[in-house]
């Protein structure tokens, strides 16, 4: 086997009680595509922040191209040869292409000497790997995949070797997707290792040479990707059989809960973002909305859910108006019984600092059993998060941890935990499984088909085609704004592609 | 999964830091003593002295402290909305008139103990009052909340001094003030405190509205980690998108959290005015409000730090007027230079030395990073 880019050692971290990582060993050879897979709270992204110099490790040894390197920054890390491409991408966001790229590395103190460099070295990089962007753009009006792209032009300006990407694909359309994994095999024929962490076992079987399965913070089997499958590495992630399918039975629709009727919402700026959508959700049914992300999902769930004013339009649940385009309260929705899984868990489902007991009653803290008169009635917070924590299975169980330390996947959780155990009648999920490992997927999915079978009504959004397809009881298509077909569960994935890209609604106005 | 710099150890975040911040402050600052031709050595020595060497000095150091605690939780309960209140100064110093005007109605009806609550009533009022206005602006129109607050600053200086020369001066009185309050408006002393612990002095005007300040610093810290609105308001404070999401109102939120960090500033104006003095003077506050900010921020908004950064800067006012008493190169301004880097390492630079702090932590001891570290606010 030819050398190995990097070669961990023994790696062992721990985070109070938590052992995130032990005894680590693993050997990553030059050239290649590495995946490495787990459950939530695994310890992948542990162990890549110590690659990459964000922690430390207690113990073990990193070598890079056969020297044992000392990582204790990122500077280190960058200095070695080792570039990451961040989930939350670290861009500033009024910046232009160029200016991220230069960050940090601006060279010369004449800013303008600095910047014709790197605009001809940008230039050349544009030109080896294909990974054209505009170098005068403004990063905050790009698509998130061109965003990714600068991400990693960034790291190669550095000249990374090296480079580590943690759950790239969350944020990106299928077709973004495909086209990042073009790049990444361009970049291993140039000779880079590249290092994927993903949650989407189709993707490690596409792009990966080896795979890596890590669990409880070890590693539990490294396999050549051409003679693994799926079934046997989501057997190895979660140590039991996982059902890669939901089972659900016939749904039984009942009465009406949710009518949309010609709702239409703008956002800051004034573009139209839902036009003139209609449609409806029963009892008993689950509706999923289809779409590649930014075709007017968000802001449709979001003006449902009272947190964003509507143009017009009307909605009604359950009989009895919403006010979206007025005075909707996502409190007073709630207590009539909706429940909002936000697509954000980030920046809306959750408070990152709040301890994990205060985020489970986030918007459920007026409830008369969490507070004695004006009080907190801490006792009862604590304890119904310790039910949930169990019930959910979050880890660690530990409702007094900061929600920021919590991993992707367990603060999905904590989310849904919330949402869903307040027994909603009508209850809107937007992304429910974005970042969650192939266990909680069974699970969560689970849940929402039971959810259905109770008679709830459930409306979903998702960018994630599989999902849709096995979950909804009837797919509504978004595209630009509007609702352009609806199909049932049997759709072809093909038939629904076709409309998520527009095909028909252009077609018709022709 | 976004994976920031690991945390430090809680002692060193809320101990070893400030610490340190304030260890460079002093150093800067005897550089500038020396400068001026004058020993630091004595000049640290005349400063502890000053403010705890005798029960007069601490006497004055706990009033100042007083007045800072004060200012220092209406700041801190605004920053855990994200609010930046500035207009603790004039806050405080509106809040002077309703600790003046039950004063002067009362003073020969009720015995203290009566007249004390409607003072506070009084001062925490006009306080609320003050910084409900530039919170309805921020709240309805957006107008920023720092500049309104500012310029509340400036209409309440004004306003004060309108009144001061005009409508409450005696009439035969030369003075911008009111009269004396009669006896029944003076808020006792705490001599016997200082005593307590074996102090002899004269008099000092330490007065009971330290301990309603201490009240308060633990009433704070009530609202903000156990009730409801506390829950609310920090909500608001780290993710308005998550506030929104969870139906809390934000206008209403920041309206109410501004009127309580105003009603905190207004009662600032006890300890002078009721306190001490014993009558409504031009300018009572003295800067009060504005190094309540340093305060918060030394103290990182929470309750248990600030107190003892009240308490610091309690100490700098004294056993400054100390040092320019004693030595006549350092002038009252050179004590308003120390006070400033004090303000400008533990407050504005607060950060300075976190990234080598946790770079250093890191290579030492990295056992210490992390969960044990997770912060538990509150608790
Ligand atoms: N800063 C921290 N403080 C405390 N615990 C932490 C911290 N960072 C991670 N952990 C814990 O370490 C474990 C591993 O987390 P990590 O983020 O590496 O998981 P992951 O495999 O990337 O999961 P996911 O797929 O959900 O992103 C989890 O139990 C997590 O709660
Ligand atoms: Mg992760």
């Amino acid at each position: 086997m030819a050398q190995a880019a990097i070669e961990l050692k023994g790696i062992n971290k721990s985070f109070g009680a938590v052992r995130a990582n032990r005894d680590i060993d693993i050997e990553i050879p030059q050239g290649t595509i590495h995946g490495i897979i787990g459950e939530n709270g695994a310890g992948k992204s542990t162990l890549m922040s110590i690659l990459y110099g964000f922690y430390q490790a207690d113990s073990g040894e990193i070598f890079v191209k056969g020297q044992k390197a000392s990582i204790h920054t990122p500077n280190d890390a960058i200095a070695a040869g080792i570039g990451m491409v961040h989930q939350h991408f670290m861009l500033v966001e009024n910046f232009t292409v160029l200016e991220n790229i230069i960050l940090g590395a601006e060279g010369a103190s004449l800013l303008n000497k600095g910047i014709a460099k790197a605009r001809s070295e940008l230039q050349r990089l544009e030109k080896e790997y294909g990974l054209e962007v505009d170098p005068d753009a403004v990063i905050e009006e790009l698509p998130v995949g061109l965003q990714q792209r600068v991400e990693i032009l960034k790291a190669l300006y550095r000249g990374a070797e090296i480079l580590i990407l943690d759950e790239p694909t969350g944020v990106l359309t299928p077709a973004e997707a495909d086209h990042l994994f073009r790049i990444l095999r361009m970049l291993k024929d140039q000779g880079k290792t590249i290092v994927l962490i993903t949650h989407k076992l189709r993707e490690i079987m596409a792009v990966t040479d080896n795979v890596s399965v890590m669990r409880q913070g070890t590693i539990v089997a490294t396999r050549k990707t051409a003679s693994t499958t799926v079934e046997e590495l989501a057997e190895l992630m979660v140590g039991r059989r996982v059902l890669l399918q939901v089972e659900k039975g016939k749904a039984k629709p009942g009465d009406f809960k949710l009518s949309v009727k010609n709702l239409t919402v703008k956002d800051g700026r004034g573009v139209t973002m839902v036009d003139d959508v209609s449609f409806d959700v029963r009892a008993g049914e689950i509706v999923g909305i289809a779409g590649v992300a930014g075709n007017g999902q968000s802001e449709l769930i979001e003006a449902i859910a009272g947190t964003r004013r509507a143009e017009s339009g009307s909605v009604t649940m359950k009989g009895k108006p919403i006010d979206v385009t007025g005075t909707a309260d996502p409190a007073e929705l709630r207590k009539r019984g909706l429940a909002h899984v936000p697509e954000d868990r980030h920046h809306v489902g959750l408070v990152l600092p709040f301890e994990e007991n205060e985020n489970a009653i986030l918007g459920y803290h007026d409830d008369p059993k969490f507070l004695n008169g004006a009080f907190l009635n801490i006792d009862a917070i604590r304890s119904d998060a310790r039910e949930k924590i169990e019930k959910y299975d979050i880890r660690p169980a530990d409702c007094r941890l900061r929600t920021a330390n919590f991993s992707g996947g367990n603060q999905q959780k904590i989310v849904l935990a919330r949402e869903m155990e307040n027994d909603p009648g009508v209850l809107i999920v937007g992304q429910p499984t974005r970042g969650v490992d192939v266990g909680a997927i069974e699970f969560i999915h689970k849940q929402l088909i039971a959810m259905r079978d109770r008679g709830k009504a459930v409306l979903l959004v998702s960018v994630e085609l599989d999902e849709i397809r096995s979950l909804s009881d009837r797919i509504l298509v978004m595209f630009d704004g509007r609702v352009v077909g609806e199909r049932g569960p049997d759709a072809t994935e093909g038939e629904l592609g076709l409309l998520m890209a527009g095909v028909e609604a252009q077609e018709a106005a022709e | 999964m976004a994976t920031p710099y690991a945390k430090l150890p809680a002692w060193a975040d809320y101990g070893l830091i400030p610490l340190i911040n304030l260890v460079v402050a002093f150093l800067v600052a005897g550089l500038v003593v020396l400068l001026v031709g004058e020993s630091p050595i004595q000049a640290a020595t005349l400063l502890i002295k000053g403010a705890f060497g005798s029960g007069a000095g601490i006497g004055y150091t706990l009033y100042y402290a007083t007045s800072f605690i004060f200012t220092g939780l209406a700041v801190a309960v605004a920053f855990h909305c994200g609010l930046f209140n500035i207009g603790g100064e004039g806050q405080a110093y509106v809040g002077g008139l309703g600790v003046a005007l039950v004063c002067l109605g009362f003073d020969t009806v009720f015995p203290w103990w009566i007249n004390f609550p409607l003072a506070i009533i009084g001062s925490a009022a006009i306080g609320a009052f003050w910084a409900m206005i530039p919170a309805y602006l921020q709240a309805k129109r957006g107008s920023h909340i720092v500049i309104t607050t500012i310029m509340f600053n400036f209409i309440a200086a004004s306003l004060m001094v309108y009144l001061l020369v005009g409508p409450l001066k005696p009439l035969n009185s030369m003075a911008p003030q009111t009269r004396t309050f009669a006896v029944d408006a003076h808020l006792p002393k705490l001599d016997w405190l200082l005593e307590m612990f074996g102090a002899t002095i004269r008099s000092t005007p330490l007065n009971l509205s330290f301990i309603l300040a201490l009240v308060m610093a633990v009433a704070v810290w009530a609202l903000i980690w156990r009730t409801k609105l506390g829950y609310e308001i920090r909500t608001m404070g780290f993710s308005p998108k998550a506030a929104r999401y969870a139906g809390i109102g934000e206008a209403r939120i920041i309206v109410i959290t501004m009127m309580i960090s105003g009603a905190l500033a207004g009662m600032m104006a006890l300890n002078p005015v009721m306190g001490d003095q014993h009558r409504l003077q031009l300018d009572f506050v003295t800067g009060a409000g504005f190094v309540g900010i340093a305060v918060a921020l030394m103290g990182r908004s929470h309750p248990a730090g600030i107190v003892p950064a009240a308490i610091l800067f309690g100490m700098l006012y004294q056993g400054g007027a100390e040092i320019s008493f004693m030595m006549p190169n350092i002038s009252r301004d050179m004590i308003v230079i120390i006070q400033g880097l004090v303000i400008l390492f533990a407050g504005a630079l607060e950060n300075m030395f976190r990234p080598a702090m946790q770079a250093a932590f890191a290579s030492f001891s990295p056992r210490s990073m992390g969960m044990g570290t997770a912060k538990r606010e509150g608790a």
